[in-house]
């Protein structure tokens, strides 16, 4: 029976939010149970944005978390935020293209992921966060690649398969 | 294949007050259930239904008000501070007998407070702001699925009961998403049909003025509104018999019981796991109908139980019912957070076991 | 056969009014139901009443009616509408309730265009809660709560209500008309009609604000508030088309 919490954290036009939903959506089609939770408000209007994401195998009481199994950080200031909530032997995910600081935790499994300069390198700046989700999806037992490429695919289509393709590629780039 | 529906609270509840058979919905912007108006400002026009942005929350009411006497299957929402100003005309819903839903994505108080989740309408909700002898059925979900279904079931039973009800969510239900089973579309009534299903309803009579229907809250004699009001109390005797819905979890061989309404009982439900965990047993009397409120449950905790505790997102505003429901069989005390903080299952865990050992629990 | 000069109309039920002696409701009552029936309308027409001495007009009104609270007459009527786009919807407001507690409703409801008639009568004071100053009532004028009379400097300038809806563009008839006279009662009767018209061929929002007295309130009889009107009403608030669809503005 697994549980796990985790935080998406960044500041907003990251696409924050869309990688929690992705990931819930991802464990729909697993037919496990998950909720979002949002920041909303002011402080986005500030340029942060967090959500909270758990996905489990049983009913989810409490929506929110106190403690993470696993932390994305796509800016410096959310890693800092984060990083203390993680349980020992917690995944951190780091987009090193904009966090130059080195986490404080030695207790926990870290990713240094470039997503910034990958998606720059890709062309659109704007598909980090796909890219820091397929790091996500490939090094954690919460949802599979396969999910996520469904989920993807099914968001995307719509735009055409240009656009699945570029954010699929996108999903795979990084293989540490 | 799995059904569900991965959706934000707002939408989800008001994809399930369109397939409830609301084709009318009036609203003013807040936060935090904008999503509500936006949602239904695109689908309703989808299903052959009207949005207004209505001026005021004052004004949404009212339109409300007219839309329901008209025969229409109406829901209208907002948060704290538009709840307020919607008070007056709550009572004159119930006064003139006119159906409405209203749901409440509620936040933080007093005055403008703040926007993050809060339980502190709870008073607003069950006892009311508005004048006179009136009473409102209140549901509060404690996840999505519960809020679709209490939704979609809610617009029934105002038009049965001819009087609004009262959904009471919060910023977090409003603001999260979880995966939900939407429920099948119902038939509407075509107006030109509304007075087959709702004779009293306002239509223009046609050909036959004996058929001629008035939509009243004005009574000029004191005799006439006594009246009045004791048919009202004789529906409300009804609704508080029938409509008391609750859920109890161990309660009986309980060292704790806490009572939590809404997204505190589901963060309640983990701090009792919590507590299992250190071997004290801790009960849940969870109410989903807040008015009327579930007292009876209260008779099921035995006197191997200590004390009971009434946690909230409020100043104890539930505390109150609490205590009318313990009948000073036990001690009753309060775990509660305000201002927009939501307390953590460690957090309830932890004071739940502070106050057992200050009761000689353990 | 003699042709009957005056008959009772249909509109009317026969009930006791509570209007008191001299007071012009009776005739904006009766000029709106007759027009519907003769527009053979009353049975697909639903009114809504508002709070003031007109609060019980709908046991004169012989159509489906209901009572809306202090102002919200528009937001009531809007809602109607929207279930019942084929009736003709309409509100019956004093000044208090239109032009004071209800100015935001009635603004935004000519806003949107709601297809709706509003009418709106004006006797530049609070009837039902005994005299008190209205948003209409003149300067000099004395009432209750500005017994040596309403001054500029303490409550402002009268409200003209026609010309500050005329300015939107949802609003696309309104017309001032006076019940003083009988010539004017029947400007006021072809008024009602157009706005009922208006609103049939679903053009937008229509108002008719009647000129109207209140001799108990005004302290005097219904003779001389008639005189009144005329010489201290009139010219504060001049009569005429304000707005319609044919653009023709007074």
């Amino acid at each position: 029976m697994a549980i796990n919490k985790m935080f998406f954290a960044g500041s907003g036009g990251q696409g924050i939010l869309m990688m929690g939903q992705i990931a819930c959506s991802a464990a729909l089609i697993e037919n496990k149970e998950s909720t979002f939770f949002p920041s909303y408000g002011p402080e986005m209007r500030g340029g942060t944005a967090n959500c909270t994401v758990i996905i489990s195998d049983k009913t989810i009481s409490s929506p929110v978390i106190f403690e993470s199994d696993c932390v994305v950080a796509m800016t410096a200031p959310s890693m800092v935020k984060f990083e203390p909530t993680l349980k020992p032997g917690g995944i951190l995910f780091l987009n090193t293209s904009l966090i130059h600081q080195a986490p404080k935790r030695s207790d926990i499994t870290i990713y240094e992921v470039p997503a910034s300069e990958i998606a720059n390198e890709m062309g659109n700046s704007r598909i980090a966060n796909v890219i820091m989700l397929g790091a996500f999806a490939r090094n954690t037992d919460i949802v599979t690649p396969e999910s996520v490429e469904k989920v993807i695919h099914d968001a995307f289509i719509a735009k055409g398969e240009k656009i699945v393709d570029l954010n699929l590629k996108a999903l795979n780039y990084w293989k540490g | 294949m799995n059904k569900k529906v991965l959706m934000k609270g707002n939408e989800a509840f008001s994809e399930a007050a369109i397939r409830g058979g609301c084709r009318y919905y009036f609203g003013y912007p807040i936060t935090p259930q904008n999503e509500i108006p936006e949602y239904m400002s695109h689908q309703l026009p989808k299903v052959g239904g009207h949005f207004i942005q209505a001026e005021s929350e004052l004004a949404a009411v009212y339109m409300a008000y007219g839309a329901g006497a008209a025969g229409g299957r109406v829901f209208i929402t907002s948060s704290s501070p538009g709840i307020a100003l919607m008070q007056e005309g709550f009572s004159f819903l119930c006064s003139a007998e006119v159906p409405t839903v209203c749901l409440t994505v509620s936040r933080c108080g007093p005055g403008i407070g703040g926007i993050q989740p809060g339980q502190a309408d709870y008073l607003q909700a069950t006892r009311g702001g508005g004048n006179g002898d009136y009473k409102i059925p209140v549901f509060a979900p404690e996840n999505l699925q519960e809020g679709v279904d209490l939704v979609y079931e809610a617009m029934e039973l105002s038009d049965e009961l001819r009087n609004p009800i009262f959904i009471f969510a919060d910023g977090l239900l409003g603001q999260m998403m979880e995966p939900v089973l939407l429920p099948e579309s119902r038939e509407v009534i075509c107006p030109s049909n509304i007075r087959t299903q709702k004779p009293w309803a306002l239509t223009g009579y046609g050909a036959d003025d004996s058929q001629r229907n008035r939509v009243l809250s004005l009574r000029m004699y004191p005799e006439e509104l006594e009246q009045h009001v004791e048919k009202l109390f004789k529906k409300y005797d009804k609704a508080e018999k029938e409509l008391v819905r609750y859920e109890a979890i161990g309660v009986e061989d309980a060292d704790v019981v806490i009572a939590a309404f809404g997204s505190v009982a589901r963060i309640a439900k983990e701090a009792i796991e919590i507590l299992a965990a250190q071997n004290i047993k801790a009960g849940l009397i969870r109410p989903i109908s807040l008015w009327p409120y579930p007292y009876e449950a209260f008779d099921m905790i035995t006197d191997k139980t200590k004390v009971v505790i009434s946690a909230e997102m409020s100043m104890g505003q539930m505390m109150q019912d609490v205590k009318l429901g313990v009948r000073d069989r036990f001690p009753v005390r309060l775990i509660n957070r305000t201002g927009g903080m939501i307390p953590t299952s460690i957090e309830i865990a932890e004071r739940t076991k502070k106050i057992l050992e200050e009761t000689g629990g353990q | 056969m003699k042709q009957p000069v005056f008959e009772l109309t249909k509109g009317m039920l026969p009930v006791e009014t509570i209007y008191c002696p001299g007071c012009t409701h009776g005739i904006s009552h009766r000029l709106i139901m007759e027009v519907l029936d003769e527009m053979g309308l009353l049975g697909s027409t639903i009114g809504c009443g508002s709070i003031g001495c007109s609060v019980l007009a709908h046991r004169q009104m012989n159509i489906d009616m209901l009572e809306s609270p202090h102002g919200r007459a528009p937001a009531v009527a809007s809602g109607i509408k929207r279930v019942h786009p084929d009736k003709l919807v309409f509100t019956y407001q004093g000044d208090g309730d239109l032009a004071s507690i209800g100015i935001a409703e009635i603004i935004h409801a000519a806003a949107r265009g709601e297809k709706i008639t509003a009418f709106f009568v004006n006797n530049a004071i609070y009837g039902m809660t005994g005299g008190q100053m209205a948003p209409t009532t003149l300067i000099g004028q004395k009432a209750t709560t500005c017994v040596t009379g309403r001054t500029v400097e303490q409550a402002g300038a009268p409200m003209r209500i026609s010309e500050l809806l005329s300015s939107l563009d949802g609003a696309v008839y309104i017309e001032r008309v006076a019940l003083n006279s009988p010539a004017n009662v029947n400007k006021a009767k072809k008024a009602v009609r157009r706005a009922f018209e208006v609103q049939e061929q679903g053009l937008g929002f229509s108002m008719v604000e009647f000129i109207s007295t209140c001799p108990t309130h005004w302290g005097v009889s219904p003779v001389q508030a008639l005189d009144h009107l005329k010489e201290k009403m009139l010219p504060y608030y001049p009569l005429g088309v304000y707005k319609s669809p044919e653009g023709g503005e007074q």
